[in-house]
């Protein structure tokens, strides 16, 4: 059996689900960072199948992978500085502890 | 067949450093499992025959945001408490797998165009006019540039010391 446009999808969408299921039920804000960056590279697995099995001419699911890659450098490098200024203010990087804004 | 080969074993390592970034207890080697899923996920780009970007995936990922997710990790020293879970484990394990569940199904049951003409190769020129090129994406490429200088700065503001 041949590799397929399938095997990628579904190699993605297990991906997005370990991503998922760690960013809703971690306690520590750095891991759900992690699973959130795990998303975002199984988004891209599936945005380059979709590029070299349907259109594979135009390369343009490669070109917004290249714009999430930058997305998610930004998204990293502002996340980390936020839990870096909370561990510095409130000695902890507990998401259960972090509920200053919590009606 | 190296190909599927080096498909399946890319599959097994991407699955099993993710669930280990999940389950580990110690946020270091959580880390660590996470550069290597990176890896992986670099092979994966390789065998769609995207070699530009296997390349950047190994600079951004594995160069650069693994360097900043171990730094942030050494600069707050909580690693000796691990990462335990919340309330919402069983709930979160549930939709997690009603998701995947969902998907799989909707992705096995719709008939896809696949075309089979044979890929770009090498992929660096196309990408390169595509993105700077005539009618390409040149906007949001310097909309991009903004939005990392944007988020530099904001970095810097937030991790400065008063």
């Amino acid at each position: 059996m041949s590799i397929g446009l399938e095997h990628y999808l579904i190699l993605s969408a297990v991906l997005f689900s370990i991503g998922l299921y760690g960013a809703l039920a971690k306690r520590n804000i750095i891991i759900i960072l992690m699973c959130i960056e795990l998303m975002l590279n199984a988004v891209n697995i599936a945005m380059v199948a979709f590029s070299r099995f349907v259109t594979p001419a135009l390369l343009t699911g490669q070109i917004f992978a290249i714009f999430v890659m930058v997305v998610a450098a930004a998204e990293a490098a502002v996340g980390l500085a936020i839990v870096i200024a909370l561990y510095r203010h409130r000695e902890t990087i507990d998401s259960i502890k972090t509920d200053l804004m919590k009606w | 067949m190296g190909l599927e080969i080096a498909f399946w074993v890319l599959d097994a390592i991407i699955v099993a450093a993710a669930v280990a970034v999940v389950a580990l207890r110690n946020v270091f080697r959580a880390a660590l499992a996470l550069i290597l899923c990176f890896l992986a996920v670099a092979g994966i780009y390789v065998t769609l025959s995207a070699d530009f970007l296997a390349a950047v995936q190994i600079l951004i990922y594995v160069g650069g945001i693994s360097v900043l997710i171990i730094l942030a990790i050494m600069l707050t020293r909580d690693v000796q408490q691990g990462s335990p879970s919340n309330r919402l484990r069983v709930p979160a394990f549930l939709i997690a797998l009603i998701f995947l569940g969902t998907m799989t199904y909707a992705l096995i049951n719709t008939v896809w165009p696949v075309s089979t003409a044979s890929p770009v190769e090498p992929t660096t020129p196309a990408i390169a006019n595509q993105l700077l090129g005539e009618g390409g994406y040149i906007l949001p490429l310097e909309i991009a540039g903004v939005l990392l200088l944007a988020a530099i700065l904001g970095a810097i503001v937030l991790v400065r010391e008063k």
